[in-house]
């Protein structure tokens, strides 16, 4: 079902000058513990369908749920992180509805008593412009089992003969990230959103709460989004476009419900509050089901539970404990290192922020460190489709590829063909220099064999230089370079054809 | 009838450890007696012969090593468990239709512990439906009979763990108790029922029906029983979130040294009186005078708002109950019922939860969901919650200034079966002194206080004790029990008649409103009559397995 056809969109320039943007986002972080939220049950992906359940989370009667220590501890972190306050003591909630991924026909989550609440992040777009979001709360759930809808064509229950449900990812710890309306945007609102996403999925990564990966689903945005009148106070009503999945996505949803608000508004209709689902391949969203603030999930205190409070000391040790937050730590390494904005960016970008800074700390210089990252192992990974950290080159392979030139043992055209046996796998650059013979020939009588020969080859050269033209030498060098496979030294090869021709430099 | 069948568990460990008697001559003994009586009372939904005289076997054979100081007192001690507690091996079916069938693959912690202590279970006990009911007759397999009358109640929802520690099939049972569930059948049926404090017995595989107020707890002949019985099942469960980080200690030692001298006893003025049975009342302050005698202060206490806890409790249970039953929808486990019609998965839940559940645990559902409902929440269980917080505190207030508080455990002996079928709001006023423990999460103990005078009807006595004080229940029970039995020359189950035979005529009598209630229920009396001659079999074959 495709609905573009139908859908009418206002250009999103039009928009933007009519309408003022309010978002709002929902985040659900899956935490990577090693067990689930409530049972003892492994929290792993990619396992055979339901094999990591245990009677707790496959919700068989007489079953009661426990808190994992350590979801409730990863929990606090993203909070601190987020700049939020820490509950002193939280309870855990019930949320009613049936669903048959939802083995317990009911989801324990934290309803009116989240661990964390009233944080906020800057969000720093390309050009350097500044946001700061508001966070309204992080709480602790539970993640659904897997549905997979089976005998029709599009993979949807619309249409399905049958649906076959996995329970391994039932009960796998959630935190659910809920800004506070992000207002005064503007054109920059899918930006924005991209970058918003991109901010908490940095954090999360960064603390080594979660995997972080979001093509499994670890990190999954709620995009809201409502449009009102320019220089309106009171808010439209908002879609939700649930579950859109990669970066790309999140700006692009952002970008279509202006569009296709806007032009609803502009024709006098009214935005249905309701879900929307994203079409990656249309790049359009499609109507969900109807969604109110009178839904009613029958929200109570989950009474198998006491509630989760937690000691001052423990949240100061956990604070003590944070990573340096991936902004600051950005500002501060461009900085260090002197790169420009974009040579930054680019760095950034390719995922090789930690391998340059581990280089960088192991005695390179920034500009080595960025020649050979950027300039050939970033290249390389473009050329294969890889990413560069796929690759397998570590700061140790640069560190020690650049000691053999600075050596001179190698130059950089034979450095560049040890980075592709190293590649190849076939060793250390040393050992990749030793086994393809790639040295620079360093042994003066084999070089002078092959500059007299240069010099037989061409003795008009030879004559001039003899003569005082000692730009000429480029001529011979270029025969001994030949001759030896570019294998010499080239200012050694210079400095010896000069000697031999009694000539000064 | 052996005579080793009527020794208490207390008695039975004695003869055991002496080698006076051998685990497996006393399972036996019991699986007789389940099969000479059982036929009338239907207290047991599955029987585990063979298991349960492989357990008792291996005790034996230990004890016949010299092992024996390395055994629990109580190993050997067969024990019937409440169908509602989930055991491997052997089907736990919550007294529904919807689990019938359904084999637990995994053991309550309870069941964990009697396995550890090697007590052979005997089987799975009847009870209402998911515990819903005061008179174990919303059972879908058919309604457990009282020993003393078989026309008659033997209370719920635990009403089969007490028919069978009542009629000799058991020594002791466990049951569970949410408002009274162990301790009201205790009162029907003479014998001790305790509801521990909550949290002092892991609830971890005990089918939930209110999770804040669920408890399990012993069901036996003795207060001795009981404390030796709670010890075994009591303590901290990693698995249970609401347990109690600390065991509940010196439940044996207090029952054994009772002592009531210099204590101050509270009688609730709002737990009697009017609405009581004339006899509940004479033989409560009997109980009274005894142990005053005994050197007890007895004194009246006011705890005003045990008026609105019943209403209060009616709207928390099934509020929690409406949630924990969410999980029984023919997916995952239990049966699963097919509409005519298409069969999308809304259609195969409802259609499974309408087959499935009886009336009471649908009403209780209805009732539930609406107390949740936004904009009733408040109104409803947000007001419960307040009235529990309430009777909480007329708890602590009374306990300042009394060390237990007394009452009778039900304001009437056991009524007949079916009387109250078509008046839900009669039978849950039969709880109406048993709930504020629950709501409280304070233990309470019922004891046989006699029989009543206008009925020969046993007549439960209740006591009350702050929060994790279960030793005081113990105390001042063994002195009450002890003083009662001196009266009596004995127990009070020696008074009682024998297991009646179950007339063709009583039958359709007592069951008249089931049968009404149309064919679900004569399907029911059907399953549960060939569920019968199945274990009549597996009896049998355990038997003559055991012989060879």
């Amino acid at each position: 079902m495709t609905t573009t056809a139908t859908t009418e969109l206002m250009t999103f320039d039009d928009a933007i000058a009519k309408y003022d943007p309010v978002l709002g986002f929902e985040v659900h972080v899956e935490l990577n513990t090693k067990t689930k939220m409530f049972s003892a049950a492994p929290n792993a992906f990619g396992d055979d369908p339901n094999t990591n359940v245990t009677p707790v989370c496959l919700g068989l009667p007489g079953v009661l749920p426990v808190v994992n220590k350590h979801a409730v501890e990863y929990s606090i972190k993203i909070g601190l992180a987020l700049g939020c306050t820490i509950a002193e003591s939280c309870r855990f909630a019930r949320k009613n509805y049936f669903y048959p991924d939802t083995p317990k026909n009911f989801q324990t989550s934290q309803y009116d008593e989240p661990i964390a609440y009233d944080g906020a992040i800057d969000i720093e777009l390309d050009d350097g412009t500044v946001f700061t979001v508001e966070i309204e709360r992080a709480h602790m759930e539970e993640d659904a089992g897997k549905l997979t809808h089976m005998g029709g064509t599009t993979g949807r229950i619309q249409g399905a003969e049958y649906s076959l449900v996995d329970y391994n990812r039932s009960g796998v710890p959630l935190v659910e990230i809920v800004t506070k309306p992000v207002e005064g945007v503007g054109d920059r609102a899918p930006e924005l959103a991209k970058a918003y996403v991109t901010a908490i999925r940095e954090i999360v990564k960064n603390l080594d709460v979660s995997d972080a990966r979001m093509e499994r689903g670890n990190v999954r945005c709620d995009a809201n989004v409502s449009l009102r009148p320019v220089g309106q106070e009171k808010f439209g009503t908002r879609s939700e476009t649930k579950n859109v999945n990669s970066l790309r996505s999140v700006e692009h949803a952002v970008r279509f419900e202006i569009q296709r608000q806007a032009a609803l508004l502009d024709g006098g209709g009214e935005v249905v509050q309701e879900t929307r689902h994203w079409h990656e391949d249309t790049r359009s969203t499609t109507s969900g089901r109807p969604k109110s603030d009178a839904d009613d999930y029958r929200y109570f205190p989950e009474p198998d539970l006491v509630p989760v409070v937690t000691d001052k000391d423990w949240i100061e040790e956990l604070r003590s404990q944070l990573p340096e937050p991936p902004a600051i730590r950005r500002k501060r390494l461009k900085a260090d290192w002197g790169y420009s904005d974009e040579e930054f960016r680019d760095v950034v970008n390719a995922g090789l922020l930690d391998s340059v800074e581990e280089t960088i700390a192991a005695g390179a210089s920034p500009a080595v460190a960025r020649k050979w990252w950027m300039g050939e192992v970033s290249r390389r990974a473009k050329a294969d489709d890889v990413e560069p950290a796929a690759l397998g080159v570590t700061s140790a392979t640069i560190i020690e590829l650049n000691e053999l030139i600075e050596a001179g043992k190698i130059n950089d055209k034979l450095a560049r063909q040890t980075l592709d046996g190293v590649l190849a796998g076939e060793g250390s650059p040393s050992e990749v220099v030793e086994k393809r013979g790639l040295a620079v020939v360093s042994d003066d009588s084999a070089l002078l064999e092959a500059i007299d020969g240069a010099l037989a080859a061409q003795p008009d050269v030879a004559d001039k230089i003899r003569g005082g033209k000692v730009q000429a030498v480029g001529a011979i060098v270029g025969g001994v370079m030949k001759a030896t496979k570019g294998q010499a030294d080239a200012g050694r090869v210079r400095e010896l054809i000069l000697e031999r021709l009694d000539v000064q430099a | 009838m052996s005579e080793l069948i009527k020794r208490t568990a207390t008695e039975l460990a004695g003869l055991l450890a002496s080698g006076e008697t051998t685990s497996v001559e006393l399972t036996r003994a019991c699986l007789d007696r389940i099969a000479a009586v059982d036929g009338s009372l239907n207290a047991f939904l599955h029987v585990n012969a063979e298991e349960a005289l492989a357990v008792a076997a291996e005790v034996d054979e230990l004890r016949a090593a010299g092992k024996g100081a390395d055994l629990h007192p109580l190993a050997g001690v067969p024990i019937a468990v409440k169908d509602l507690i989930v055991t491997k091996g052997q089907p736990t079916t919550a007294g529904s239709r919807m689990l019938d069938g359904w084999v637990s693959p995994y053991d309550a912690t309870v069941v964990t512990k009697l396995r550890a202590a090697k007590m052979p279970i005997l089987g799975k006990t009847n009870l209402d439906e998911f515990a819903m009911g005061s008179s174990s007759e919303h059972s879908a397999y058919g309604p457990t009979r009282n020993p003393w009358d078989v026309e008659r109640i033997p209370g719920g929802s635990g009403g089969g763990s007490a028919a069978a520690v009542a009629a000799f099939e058991a020594p002791l049972a466990l049951g569970t108790d949410t408002g009274g569930s162990i301790r009201q059948p205790g009162a029907m049926t003479g014998t001790v029922g305790t509801k521990p404090t909550y949290g002092g017995v892991s609830r971890y595989g005990a089918i939930a029906m209110a999770s804040s107020l669920d408890q399990i707890g012993p069901v036996t002949r003795t207060v001795e029983d009981s404390a030796l019985l709670q010890e075994v099942i009591g303590g901290h469960d990693p698995a249970d979130s609401t347990s109690l980080a600390d065991p509940l200690e010196g439940l044996v030692d207090a029952a054994r040294h009772g002592d009531v001298s210099g204590l101050r006893i509270g009688v609730v003025k709002e737990l009697g009186g009017e609405g009581y049975q004339a006899g509940v009342r004479e033989r409560f302050s009997e109980s009274l005078d005894l142990l005053r005698d005994a050197g007890a202060e007895i004194v009246e206490v006011s705890c005003p708002n045990f008026d609105y806890a019943l209403g209060a409790y009616y709207l928390i249970m099934p509020s929690e109950a409406s949630s924990n039953l969410a999980k029984f929808d023919g997916v995952r486990f239990g049966n699963r019922v097919l509409p005519d019609g298409p069969t999308t998965i809304e259609r195969v839940m409802g259609a499974t939860r309408e087959a499935g559940f009886g009336d009471e645990v649908k009403r209780r559902i209805i009732l539930g969901t609406y107390a949740l409902s936004a904009g009733y929440y408040d109104e409803y269980y947000g007001s419960a919650q307040k009235v529990r917080t309430l009777v909480q505190r007329d708890f602590e207030a009374a306990f300042k200034q009394v060390d237990v508080l007394i009452s009778p455990t039900t304001p009437t002996t056991a009524f007949p079966l079916g009387e109250k079928l078509d008046d839900p709001l009669a039978m849950y006023l039969n709880d109406v002194a048993t709930i504020p423990a629950n709501l409280a999460g304070v233990p309470g103990l019922s004891l046989p206080g006699g029989l009543a005078s206008e009925d020969n009807l046993p007549v439960g006595i209740q006591l009350l004790a702050p929060a994790k004080q279960d030793a005081r229940l113990y105390r001042v029970g063994a002195v009450l029990e002890s003083k009662l039995e001196e009266k009596w020359g004995g127990p009070l189950l020696a008074q009682a008649p024998d297991v009646q035979p179950v007339v063709d005529s009583v039958v359709d009598q007592g069951s008249a409103s089931v049968v009404d209630q149309g064919s679900a229920s004569d399907r029911a009396e059907t399953r549960a009559e060939t569920r019968m001659e199945a274990r009549a079999m597996s009896h049998t074959e355990a038997t003559e397995g055991s012989r060879s």
